[in-house]
């Protein structure tokens, strides 16, 4: 069973890259803004679920502080990504840059 | 072959710090402020992730309590300097 949670936590770890390679290869802030959502969603909840399952397997644990750690990052990232992308639209309007 | 769970948990460490160097680059190099926060924020997702791994290796429960602080002091932090460079300043 740990073994499972273990290859979980590795599906989660390459989602969380592909987004950090994501966030370096993108040429514009823009496009830069979606790829980390990656790692923040579906990366996130494969780590907490392989966690979850791994103190729940060797320990008996009920996941109250995964599922605390997964409720708030859901509800907290769009609102960040949200607030940092119109940062940078309104930097670029009062400089007299071209928006998307 | 079959690996064993330290095995898997230790490939998952090493991807997850490659991430990390990738937001660390975009931190470094980014060109604008934007670039540099929205990296941050990358970074501090990567570290819980990573702080998750290493308590599942030690087998220990602690290290999820500092991965919820890590998840809370991320958000906060990218939220105050998004904020920051909306109004100039973070408290009104």
């Amino acid at each position: 069973m740990s073994v499972a949670a273990a290859w979980l936590a590795l599906a989660g770890a390459i989602v969380a890259l592909v987004g950090s390679v994501g966030l370096v290869r993108m040429p514009t802030f823009y496009e830069r803004v979606h790829p980390p959502t990656l790692g923040t969603t579906l990366g996130m909840g494969l780590v907490l679920a392989a966690s979850a399952l791994f103190f729940f397997s060797t320990e008996g644990r009920m996941p109250l502080q995964e599922l605390a750690i997964a409720i708030f990052m859901v509800a907290t990232t769009p609102a960040t990504y949200t607030l940092l992308a119109r940062a940078a639209l309104q930097r670029a309007r009062t400089e007299g840059r071209e928006t998307p | 072959m079959t690996l064993t769970t330290d095995a898997v948990l230790q490939i998952a460490q090493a991807i997850l710090a490659l991430a990390m160097t990738c937001a660390l680059y975009r931190v470094l190099r980014g060109p604008r402020a934007q670039d540099r926060i929205l990296a941050l924020d990358t970074l501090y997702v990567n570290a819980m992730l990573l702080v998750l791994v290493v308590g599942m290796r030690g087998a220990t429960t602690l290290y999820v309590e500092a991965a919820l602080v890590i998840g809370m002091l991320g958000f906060v932090s990218t939220s105050a300097a998004a904020k920051f460079l909306l109004r100039g300043e973070v408290i009104e």
